[in-house]
């Protein structure tokens, strides 16, 4: 294929655009109606995520400070603590302030009645980790400096939430999969039909001797046109529903259980955009390479 | 050059359609192809533009080895080759000017060469008059015209005309084949299918005729008898 024919064949697939435009509309609203589901899924899976992170992070490990330490000897551990990788904060709590909130707990359970904080509570640290999937090299870590004496972790809880995440990850990349692989067919399918309206034109074009990828590129051309402005309709579609919804859940939820991230933030635009031009791109000019195969055997 | 050599053609299906065909039309030549439905005329027409491969034998159509010809070939061999079918195949969307200008861009002609050649065809076959009309718009002698001047426009050195006068009255047939011969006076080797009798012993041309799958008459007396 010549340089100088690509502004023809470009021209000549959006030419096809206009020419088959109920075909074109068919083929848009089925991009925007399949997009509209995998970018609300995503956006399900990146708010459940976010959740289930900020979930993981209350999961707290705590550092108990050897008895025989001074209250300044105890505090500067801190500095160590905190040059560990997996140390996000790492927050000093006074064994009287721990006995306060101990009795706020428990005031009222005469168990604890004569009880002298000085020997029986002991400072602390509340340790919380970037990746709790590390608990457990973390708490042998902070185990081992001079001047900490127990260490207490959930593990049974971090590894909960970790397997929450993954699961949750599976599912999406499955649930997604699927869901492009069924946007794909359907598309595929429009994109045939609307060959199948040109079917004479191809076999002209074999006839005269064309070559299959000369043939082929106005298709893909209105394949990716198509599938970006099903693209780009849904993706601005999707923000106002999940604007819309967001305004609507954050009225309903007084007690403030969900916490949803806004669509204009950075990390999640991003993703959106990526999701719907990537699928965008792959359903229109996928969907159109493969349809047109059909036609080609002239 | 087309040249058949005990070229068998079977389907998956068990038919055989050649059965041992051997020909030779030479280049500038002008010869009919003629046999009943059934007889192996499409296989022959096919074989030529590479849409089947021989089961068995040679062909060779304007230097290309067609059983053994590479996918990626076809398109040149279709280049040397001009189709005319009897349903004229036109695109009714585009004027009569895009219909043959498609011809030429759709194997990568420059516009400029494109704004040169289609009008000389046009005028070649008398349609320079009608160059914004629309297929729908031309009657049934007129569409075969065009169709001709797309088949000649990427100026190919044969012809194939199937049933080219199928769909035509007695006059505009006669027409469509004298445009044939003038075609073929031009140097353009010329293979018409055809059903026409008394087409055929009126331009006394060399006739193949083909039944069951083999070749049954081949003379340049305009004459064959089945």
């Amino acid at each position: 294929m010549k340089l100088t024919n690509l502004g023809y064949l470009i021209k000549e697939g959006i030419r096809g655009i206009f020419l088959h435009g109920f075909m074109s509309l068919a083929a848009v609203v089925v991009t925007v109606a399949c997009l509209l589901i995998v970018g609300s899924f995503s956006c399900l899976v990146y708010n459940v995520n976010v959740m289930v992170e900020d979930l993981n992070k209350t999961n707290e490990v705590l550092a108990f400070v050897d008895d025989s330490l001074t209250d300044a000897e105890a505090r500067s551990i801190g500095t160590v603590i905190n040059q560990i990788p997996n140390v996000h904060k790492a927050e000093f709590v006074h064994r009287d302030k721990a006995w306060e909130s101990f009795v706020e707990d428990h005031g009222n359970d005469p168990a604890f009645d004569g009880v002298d904080p000085k020997t029986t509570i002991r400072h602390r640290f509340v340790v919380t980790l970037e990746d709790n999937e590390l608990m457990k090299e973390t708490a042998a870590q902070l185990e081992s400096i001079t001047g900490i004496d127990k260490v207490n972790a959930a593990y049974e809880i971090a590894r909960g939430f970790s397997t929450i995440k993954n699961v949750l990850h599976i599912a999406s990349v499955a649930v997604i999969g699927v869901l492009l692989v069924v946007s794909l067919l359907i598309i595929s399918n429009t994109v045939k039909l609307a060959m199948y309206d040109r079917k004479d034109e191809i076999a002209i074009m074999k006839m005269v001797g064309a070559t299959n990828g000369f043939i082929r590129l106005p298709f893909v051309v209105e394949g990716f046109v198509l599938g970006m402005v099903g693209a780009m309709i849904a993706f601005f579609l999707e923000w106002a529903m999940y604007n819309a919804l967001v305004e609507k859940l954050t009225v309903v939820d007084t007690l403030h259980l969900f916490s949803f991230v806004p669509f204009t933030q950075p990390e999640l635009m991003q993703t959106m955009v990526a999701t719907f031009v990537a699928a965008g791109l792959f359903v229109g000019v996928v969907g159109s390479w493969t349809s047109i195969r059909k036609f080609m055997d002239v | 050059m087309i040249a058949f050599s005990d070229v068998t053609k079977s389907y998956s299906v068990g038919t055989h359609a050649l059965r041992g065909v051997s020909m030779q039309i030479e280049d500038g030549e002008f010869a009919f192809l003629v046999g009943p439905s059934g007889s192996g005329k499409s296989t022959i027409i096919k074989l030529i533009t590479g849409e089947l491969k021989p089961t068995s034998g040679t062909v060779h159509v304007n230097g290309y080895s067609l059983e053994r010809i590479r996918r990626r070939e076809i398109p040149y061999l279709r280049r040397t080759v001009g189709v005319v079918f009897q349903d004229f195949r036109l695109i009714d969307t585009k004027s009569v000017y895009d219909n043959v200008a498609f011809a030429m861009r759709a194997i990568g002609a420059r516009e400029r060469e494109i704004r040169e050649r289609v009008p000389y065809i046009l005028e070649l076959v008398g349609l320079e008059n009608k160059s914004r009309r629309h297929p729908t718009e031309l009657s049934g002698g007129e569409q075969q015209r065009l169709a001709i001047a797309r088949a000649l426009v990427n100026n190919p050195s044969t012809i194939i005309a199937d049933e080219p006068t199928g769909n035509l009255d007695p006059a505009r047939s006669l027409e469509i084949m004298s445009l044939l011969q003038e075609i073929n006076n031009l140097g353009t080797t010329m293979l018409v299918v055809t059903h026409e009798r008394d087409l055929v012993e009126r331009f006394g041309k060399r006739v193949i005729a083909i039944d069951e799958g083999l070749v049954v008459h081949d003379g340049t007396d305009g004459y064959y008898r089945l």
